[in-house]
């Protein structure tokens, strides 16, 4: 088009257009490859398939942490109130670590979320210009003659071969997001089996290499608060007490964002 | 003309946006170069913003081939930057 001499839009007009030219010819691979489309339509079905499951895993994990955040702030009470402050610390680190996770999948969610409805409004838009091709293909042929039928054909063909090459664009943008979210949730996993989650509080604080890693990710200034806070709760009315607000942590995690 | 913002919609723009959209990836591409990633992300919103209030969604019945195409909505500067020095958004 005369003036539209952009960069950016001739670069991304050119790698479509490469795409398309890999495939048959769109208005040959449209008029007689049902199969074909059919095959398009269900690569899309099973990219929405594959954001729906990595979502849920995302899912399965915040209700995981969010288990744990509970836990964690029940085991630093314990701790506090049988006089370990070192232990009640290191749980407390690791509240801070669970929490932050927590936040990070929540906007992972939401992400996923949004693609996932990304996918299925091109699914229904290319389903519904493939429909459009084939009626308005036997309007042309009956209107028009037969070297002005192809042309006109072909030209409908490429827009809808645009519209094809811009679903896989965006199913293939998709799937390297959810591989990536895919990655990071194999490695919380990795995090939790090696401990670091672990509820088994007797070990000693700071004793591996975890624990280490925590007191340098976690932000000291908010784990001293926690820290200070409760000190303050479990000072009120007298002598500590083990089973003082076992299972009641005054922080408790917001339950939302699950679906 | 007809534009499409890659993975979202097709537009249908008065033609002498296209002088301004032409401006835009012109000043979006020298951010690139530059690399100044804040500039790049302004300039590029600017210009989905321009062919979102602009233009007018086509139909699902209008077969078009776009005169111009805009990258994702969610380029990151990365991609931006790989795309005008060889693989890109799309691979060769």
């Amino acid at each position: 088009m005369p003036g539209m001499g952009g960069r950016m839009s001739t670069v991304i007009k050119a790698k479509i257009n490469k795409m398309l030219d890999k495939a048959e010819d769109p208005s040959e691979t449209l008029e007689y490859s049902y199969a074909k489309q059919m095959e398009l339509l269900q690569n899309v079905k099973k990219g929405i398939a594959d954001v729906v499951t990595a979502k849920k895993r995302l899912q399965l994990q915040q209700q995981k942490l969010e288990q744990q955040v509970v836990k964690l702030d029940t085991q630093a009470r314990q701790a506090l109130s049988a006089g370990k402050e070192d232990l009640a610390r290191t749980a407390l680190e690791r509240k801070q670590f669970a929490q932050t996770e927590l936040q990070t999948l929540d906007q992972q969610v939401v992400e996923l979320e949004s693609q996932q409805q990304g996918l299925i409004d091109k699914e229904q838009k290319l389903r519904s210009k493939l429909e459009q091709f084939r009626t308005k293909k036997e309007v042309i042929k009956a209107q028009y003659s037969a070297a002005e039928a192809q042309v006109k054909i072909s030209e409908a063909a490429t827009g809808v071969g645009e519209e094809m090459a811009d679903v896989g664009m965006a199913m293939q943008r998709a799937m390297d997001k959810t591989e990536n979210m895919r990655a990071r949730a194999g490695a919380m996993d990795e995090l939790e089996a090696s401990g670091a989650f672990d509820d088994n509080l007797t070990l000693t604080a700071g004793q591996d290499d975890i624990d280490r890693q925590l007191h340098e990710l976690t932000s000291g200034s908010q784990v001293d608060d926690d820290l200070a806070k409760m000190k303050a709760e479990l000072g009120e009315g007298g002598a500590p007490s083990p089973a003082l607000e076992q299972g009641k942590p005054a922080d408790q995690p917001t339950q939302g964002g699950q679906q | 003309m007809i534009v499409r913002i890659a993975t979202e919609d097709q537009y249908r723009l008065p033609d002498n946006d296209a002088e301004r959209l032409n401006e835009l990836d012109n000043r979006a591409v020298a951010a690139v170069e530059a690399d100044e990633e804040d500039t790049f992300h302004q300039v590029f919103e600017e210009m989905l913003q321009l062919v979102r209030t602009d233009g007018h969604k086509l139909d699902g019945d209008e077969l078009e081939e776009s005169d111009v195409i805009i990258p994702p909505p969610d380029t990151s500067f990365t991609e931006a930057a790989r795309e005008f020095t060889g693989e890109g958004l799309i691979p060769d």
